[in-house]
């Protein structure tokens, strides 16, 4: 009998054999954080021997951590899969930052970025690593999310999904945004990076690193582009971080969990749900909602 | 027992199934400190009077929150002690039914809330009656409110019998009935003091203790195709998930809906070799030979599937646009996805009283009972027997919308109007009166399927088509079925099998193949080589290329009426 862990696994290979066969032009999202590894991991899994025949795309905000940089380039080459990069460098000319932009940085930079690409490639559907348990918007998305030609959400009206009958079909310019691992919750991901040996950004891992504290988050100093205010101070804390975005927007926690047992531990006891970490999320109740109605992911 | 439980939550409008589910989470210390805060803040602004609102855990979209309902369904993911759950919590107004039957598909067990205050009403019947229909085996009848009765039990035991009468006329299987108050906890989580008359369980108790018999490894093995891996010219792997039994390398299997047989040479799961694999886990699956497999066939074993063509169903019509019979729709079954239309509605299921009514077309969350006809020939089964075989979707092929789900219940036998070419003991499928057209909507080339069919020795065939015109004298080989049908002054003349099929240079006319594709071929030792190449190579794109012309017989007509094709 299969454990739940493997009902997990074979359920998410065979949403992505199903986009795989029946939509047009795929692109698997790759953020370089874990539940991304995990995806990665799927998907070289549901094809074998075969190596996945689409590309992955990764939304390159410049403001990323520079070790998760390395670490996406590092697997890209290990695996021998397409990494397609995207910029929107039109925000990156107007000097778009997450320090004097706010939420419209994460707009400009995330999602219309990935609204870009993904017209520019003319991808039909988009994987994405999103989760049902994080955020309530999120709890109710169908596992195959239609979008319209604008790439936008209509919660409202989603069409029905019922056992494992996916309905793939768009018309020119819609597109389809496909959650694999919906019905995973953060301890599985941490279970199953364990049992499958999946290697993550060393950031997961507690370890002394240089930070300061802002409105009650804890910021790594990554770069000098990180602007001290005057009464702030860099200290050397371990932290580390539970999930990555942008930095600074991305907030890490002082902890010693330094094995990935230690982090299931620590997970299992956690008093703060995933995203409380992320700025972005706390702008307003439903803020998740607005943003995936307008593209993001 | 143990093991995941997927269950949802249903019933009428304000019969708390949010609030429940709230306040399992919220007793059972499941939530996490951020969580908790932000609902207390919430349930401040809110309708309770600053009592906890526990249904703000669920309701995630900003227009739930205006409106104060569930609209679509909510996924939420606890462990207990005892075991892991997902609860899908799905909207009560009737307006959103089909989100509560997409919450329903998913489910091992229903609760259905009943107001105490109101007893059972359409929607609790419409609720038990859609669970049914996707396939849920257990219930749970969660007699909510019991606080606004004051905990009466005479009262109860009338809402009991209303139970008991809705339980025998659809026809459930395992059923509990359990008096709850979802706001103040009474037998949620705790047995409440206040009904020291109730001796069962707690409504959490119970579903710790259920057991829910999903396995499937006993059974017969089948697994539909999702998609063929070729990752090199050596290799030719099936993809799909084990629905039920076991695989074992040797085994022989019988591809559906061909018939052809194999023996299985190698399979993968989970990424690696193995020698053996069980009900449940994604598979490649390699074959000792060269067989005809592609998206939509199902690889079978000691299996009691049957190929069909017309079968009656229970649907859920889903649609704002009604049904319309007759019209073309696509229907998705296992892994395939075929033409179809709904031929008759036998009837339109009541609801509330369980009667049969007449009726032309059905509305939007309507429950029918209808034949349906597909275009071509598909692997089926009863729903009861095989769920993935047995169930399906209806989709509206110009809007792209899911019109509507519904199971298998009874298949007709075959005949011969379903295949294009019949005579002694011999069925061949034939694509060749299928017409080509450039989709302008899409920007696709789409078929329109043949409505000719059951052409047998004598008959006139119709050569001249739209986008088709083949010589009133020619053979046509069916590859698949290793079958030459000669055509003379445009009828069959006969129909035998490919290893009495001589081909003579002097006598033999135009040779195509059953899509209607001219071959190369001109004298017998071209025709040998091309069988013979055919054998080995016939899942290359590039035999194909070098033997077939697909224009010699053929064009391809602009098309801008999306519904004929």
């Amino acid at each position: 009998m299969l454990s739940h862990l493997d009902k997990l696994e074979a359920e998410a290979i065979y949403i992505i054999r199903e986009v795989a066969a029946t939509c047009e032009k795929p692109v698997m999202l790759y953020s370089i954080g874990k539940d991304s590894s995990v995806m990665l991991h799927l998907a070289l899994k549901a094809f074998y021997p075969e190596k996945p025949p689409f590309p992955f795309l990764h939304i390159d905000t410049t403001w990323k951590f520079h070790d998760m940089i390395a670490f996406r380039d590092k697997v890209a080459k290990d695996h021998g899969i397409t990494m397609l990069k995207y910029t929107n460098e039109e925000g990156v000319k107007k000097g778009v930052n997450p320090f004097d932009y706010g939420a419209s940085y994460t707009d400009i930079m995330k999602t219309q970025a990935l609204k870009q690409s993904l017209k520019k490639y003319q991808f039909t559907a988009a994987f994405g690593g999103g989760r049902r348990d994080e955020e309530k918007s999120r709890a109710k998305e169908r596992i195959f999310s239609f979008r319209n030609e604008a790439q936008v959400w209509d919660p409202k009206n989603q069409r029905p999904e019922m056992w494992k009958l996916y309905n793939p079909r768009i018309k020119k310019g819609e597109s389809m945004r496909v959650f694999p691992i919906s019905n995973w919750t953060e301890k599985d991901i941490w279970q199953y990076i364990k049992r499958e040996n999946i290697e993550i950004v060393p950031l997961y891992f507690a370890k002394k690193r240089p930070v300061i504290e802002r409105d009650g988050m804890i910021i790594m100093v990554d770069d000098d582009r990180l602007k001290l205010c005057p009464d702030e101070k860099i200290e050397q804390k371990t932290v580390r971080f539970r999930t990555l975005g942008c930095y600074p927007l991305t907030g890490g926690f002082e902890s010693k969990a330094d094995t990935l047992d230690k982090i299931i531990d620590e997970t299992l006891q956690a008093v703060t749900s995933e995203r409380a970490s992320r700025a972005i999320d706390k702008d307003s109740a439903g803020s998740m909602e607005r943003r995936k109605r307008e593209g993001y992911f | 027992m143990s093991g995941l439980l997927k269950f949802i939550t249903c019933g009428s409008v304000d019969d708390g199934k949010s609030t429940l589910i709230g306040h399992i989470l919220y007793d059972s210390k499941l939530l996490y400190a951020d969580q908790e805060k932000a609902l207390e803040l919430e349930s401040k602004a809110g309708s309770r009077g600053g009592k906890l609102d526990y249904s703000l855990l669920l309701d995630g979209l900003m227009a739930e929150h205006e409106q104060g309902i569930t609209i679509d369904v909510a996924y939420r993911y606890f462990t207990t002690d005892k075991r892991s759950f997902i609860v899908a919590d799905t909207p009560g107004h009737e307006e959103y039914t089909r989100n509560m039957a997409v919450g329903a598909s998913f489910a091992d067990l229903a609760v259905i809330l009943v107001d105490a205050s109101k007893g059972v009403l359409v929607q609790t019947r419409r609720h038990a009656r859609i669970s049914h229909l996707m396939g849920i085996k257990n219930f749970v009848f969660a007699v909510n409110k019991m606080d606004i009765i004051d905990y009466d039990e005479n009262k109860f035991n009338q809402i009991e019998e209303q139970i008991n009468e809705l339980v025998a006329q659809i026809g459930l299987e395992n059923t509990a009935i359990i008096p709850l108050s979802a706001t103040e906890g009474d037998n949620v989580t705790h047995l409440s003091a206040d009904m020291p008359w109730y001796k069962g369980k707690t409504l959490l108790d119970f579903l710790e203790t259920v057991e829910i018999n999903d396995d499937n490894a006993d059974n017969a093995f089948y697994l539909p195709v999702q998609r063929v891996c070729r990752p090199d010219r050596t290799f030719r792997g099936f993809q799909g998930q084990c629905e039920s039994g076991k695989l074992t390398i040797g085994d022989e299997i019988t591809v559906l809906p061909s018939g052809e047989k194999a023996k299985v040479k190698s399979i993968y799961a989970s990424g690696k070799s193995v020698g053996q694999a069980i009900a449940g886990q994604a598979l490649t699956v390699e074959l000792d030979k060269e067989i005809d497999v592609s998206r939509g066939c199902v690889l079978t074993r000691d299996i009691k599937v049957q190929i069909g063509k017309t079968f009656s169903s229970e649907i859920l019509w889903m649609d704002d646009e009604p049904l319309v019979l007759n019209e073309e729709y696509i229907l998705q079954v296992g892994t395939n996805s075929i033409v179809a239309s709904i031929e008759k509605i036998n009837y339109k299921t009541d609801v509330n009283s369980g009667e049969k009514v007449k009726v032309s077309s059905l509305h939007k969350n309507e429950l029918a009972d209808c034949t349906i006809k597909l275009a071509n020939i598909s692997t089926l089964a009863k729903f009861k027997d095989y769920q993935a075989l047995g169930s399906f979707i209806l989709v509206n092929r110009v809007s792209n919308m899911t019109s509507a789900c519904g199971v298998i219940r009874n298949i007709d036998a075959i005949n011969k109007e379903d295949y294009t070419f019949i005579a002694d003991n011999i069925k061949i499928a034939a694509t060749l009166f299928d017409e080509y057209y450039y989709n302008m909507r899409d920007t696709k080339i789409d078929k329109a399927l043949s409505k000719y069919n059951g052409f047998t020795i004598g008959d006139t065939l119709p050569l001249k088509g739209k986008t088709y015109n083949y010589p009133d004298k020619i053979d046509i080989i069916a590859l698949t079925e290793k079958k030459v049908i000669t055509v003379r002054q445009g009828k069959i003349n006969a129909i035998i099998a490919v290893n009495k099929y001589i081909y003579d240079e002097d006598i033999t006319p135009a040779l195509m193949d059953s899509r209607g594709f001219a071959i190369n071929v001109y004298d017998k030792k071209s025709y040998e080589k091309f069988y013979d190449e055919y054998l080995v190579d016939k899942n290359q794109a590039d035999f194909w290329n070098k033997w077939v012309d697909c224009t010699k017989y053929r064009h391809i007509l602009f098309n801008d009426n999306y519904w004929i094709i």
